[in-house]
């Protein structure tokens, strides 16, 4: 056991992150207050409001060792209750609605919501069926958009990562 | 297809009932339900209901209850005789007024759990009644991600179906691609060429690779072992790297159309590199697995299946073969390339979480050994044919994923378009196992037994 423990440790692949100027800049906008409350820690939690399960492969991905999420102060946690940032992928179906609509109201002020993937920015394949209500800025209000089919695991990071970094 | 009068209907249910066949799959369209059976062979039955109903299947053999009750929300066909008249894919307009089960006794309390949960997972609501730790009862209730995929699929181009059918599931993207793929296929009586068959296999095996790199890890990491899951998930993310290389997406979502396949293979280097890689690193991780006393106390004899369960809901994948179920579509029907290569399906015959485990080891294994096959006679020429309509029809195929069979069943209309598809998860015949798995277990197993099924919801929430 302790060999195979030691292995791990023998050769790092944790991989820096380069900013993506596109994501930054869309971050810029978010709110300045919100952002000198919350600091440089970021609690996530993240909703499936109807997607495929694509992208919740790749929000997985972040916490492996190679994106190592936690690095930069930021977390996935188990409740919205102790949430600054919703992570919402899918294209809210109507059997969803009201989850995301609770889970929005159980997270704390201040907040922010994060679309992710191509369902929840609105242009999925998706879009028009009568079982979806569409993007997630038509259930809860939305302050950054990560798109793909799924967004890779560095284009996630790069997404959050503007949220903390851009002023 | 084949159309059939109501007393044919009746025997296919009382030979289902009887288990001389398996229930693969039932599903309707106006004014028509089908229902798709496996005796040796595939056959689709279909039969007329002009006035909206017909006889049930599921009041004689249970496998078929959730399909019924489904296939009555999404086109108003009403099963006569089915005891379970609850929605189940439809939520209507309260969607917190469902009417779980009753389980009365001195004691036993509810646990509501979902349908967002603590992890980053899909939605799902279970119930659970439990006596002190151990649970009684679990009712599961789905459809949260049901996102109307029949009715999209109803008139779509080949080219828009094939992208829905590619994220009905997304951990299954390659194996329901490949299914809708063949179905498309065999409607139009067209071969796709032999190189696209064989990349077509290489892209299967690194999913299920990828999978069962991903479920072990996370098995493991709800018994509190999070070592495995920091080790298969560095395996798992140069899996899905190799993938994003060689095929242009990190779970080649879109690389396998009807007709051939998007992408063609430039270089097998990356790929043969993976193998060597995973094969180095591997078998420290299942030796650690299986000396770890703490973990195997967890898994062992942990969230049991019955053989004559598994048996009798036809349940596929790991969960059918860790309850000694010996059926996988690659061997038992079988599809190109796979009739040309050597491998072995694993079968346990224990039932529990840590069979669940073993057979995902021991098909990573497998799969390994089929990639590399694969690649040493990999064949030369094109990948892709083109796909013109040329006739109206209906085609079947099926597809083994990591998690058990997928069904694809299709009508082509004279334009080339699809007229009605229907997609069927392995998960539909493991998900009411799961509930049987769980009884008598404690309240804490749940997480483990859960990942060790690892069913997928958007898949059957379609």
């Amino acid at each position: 056991m302790l060999r195979t423990l030691l292995q791990g440790l023998r050769s790092p692949v944790t991989e820096p992150v380069t900013p993506d100027p596109e994501i930054a800049a869309l971050a810029a906008n978010l709110d300045r207050a919100a952002r000198r409350r919350l600091g440089r820690s970021l609690a996530i939690r993240e909703v499936d409001a109807g997607s495929c399960n694509g992208c919740e492969l790749e929000i997985h991905a972040l916490n492996n060792a190679f994106y190592d999420l936690e690095r930069f102060g930021l977390r996935f946690v188990a409740s919205p209750r102790h949430a600054d940032v919703l992570l919402v992928t899918g294209p809210v179906t109507r059997n969803m609605r009201e989850g995301l609509e609770r889970t929005w109201r159980a997270t704390p002020d201040p907040k922010w919501v994060v679309a992710v993937g191509d369902c929840a920015a609105g242009c999925g394949v998706f879009a028009d069926s009568p079982a979806c209500i569409g993007a997630v800025e038509r259930v809860v209000p939305v302050d950054l958009v990560i798109r793909g089919c799924p967004p890779t695991p560095m284009q996630l990071l790069q997404g959050l990562l503007a949220l903390l970094s851009a002023r | 297809m084949t159309l059939v009068d109501a007393t044919y209907w009746h025997e296919a249910i009382r030979c289902l009932a009887a288990g001389e066949a398996t229930l693969l799959g039932l599903w309707g369209e106006p004014g028509r339900v089908h229902m798709a059976v496996f005796d040796n062979a595939v056959v689709v039955l279909s039969l007329d209901c002009p006035d909206g109903s017909y006889p049930s299947v599921g009041a004689h053999h249970p496998p078929a209850i959730r399909l019924e009750r489904a296939a009555r929300d999404l086109h108003g066909l009403h099963p006569t005789g089915l005891p379970d008249g609850r929605p189940w894919l439809d939520h209507g307009a309260n969607p917190t007024g469902y009417a779980f089960l009753p389980a009365e006794g001195e004691g036993l309390h509810q646990i509501p759990v979902g349908p967002v949960h603590a992890g980053i997972i899909e939605p799902g609501h279970f119930r659970f009644t439990a006596d002190g730790e151990t649970v009684v009862r679990l009712e599961q209730r789905l459809g949260y991600v049901h996102k109307g995929i029949d009715h999209l699929l109803h008139g779509a181009t080949l080219e828009q179906a094939a992208r829905l059918a590619g994220r009905t599931s997304g951990d299954s993207t390659v194996a329901y691609a490949l299914a809708f793929a063949r179905a498309v296929e065999s409607v139009l009586g067209i071969e796709p060429p032999p190189r696209a068959v064989w990349l077509r296999g290489v892209m299967a095996e690194l999913e299920r690779i990828a999978n069962h790199l991903g479920d072990f890890g996370a098995i493991c990491n709800d018994a509190s072992f999070s070592i495995m899951l920091a080790h298969c998930g560095i395996l798992r993310e140069r899996v899905l790297r190799c993938a994003a290389a060689c095929f242009g997406h990190r779970l080649m979502m879109d690389c396998i159309v009807p007709g051939g396949v998007a992408v063609d293979l430039a270089e097998d280097d990356s790929i043969r590199s993976l193998i060597d890689g995973i094969r180095a690193r591997f078998p420290a991780l299942v030796e650690l697995y299986d000396k770890t006393a703490s973990l195997q106390d967890r898994t062992v004899g942990t969230g049991i299946v019955s053989a004559e369960l598994v048996r009798r809901f036809g349940a596929g994948g790991h969960v059918g073969r860790a309850s000694g179920r010996d059926f996988d579509v690659r061997r038992s029907i079988g599809y190109p390339p796979y009739d040309r290569l050597q491998f072995d399906v694993p079968v346990r015959s224990e039932g529990d979480v840590n069979a669940r485990v073993w057979v995902r080891i021991k098909e990573i294994e497998q799969s390994l050994s089929l990639i590399e096959q694969m690649l040493n006679d990999l064949p030369g020429g094109d990948v892709r044919i083109p796909v013109a309509p040329r006739r109206p029809g209906e085609g079947t195929a099926l597809a083994e994923a990591f998690r058990g069979d997928v069904l694809v069943w299709l009508r082509l209309d004279s334009a080339g378009r699809v007229d009605r598809c229907h997609l069927r998860d392995a998960s539909w015949f493991q998900w009411p196992l799961l509930e049987a798995a769980i009884e008598g277990n404690i309240v804490a197993d749940f997480p483990l037994c859960n990942k060790s099924f690892n069913c997928s919801y958007s898949g059957h929430d379609l």
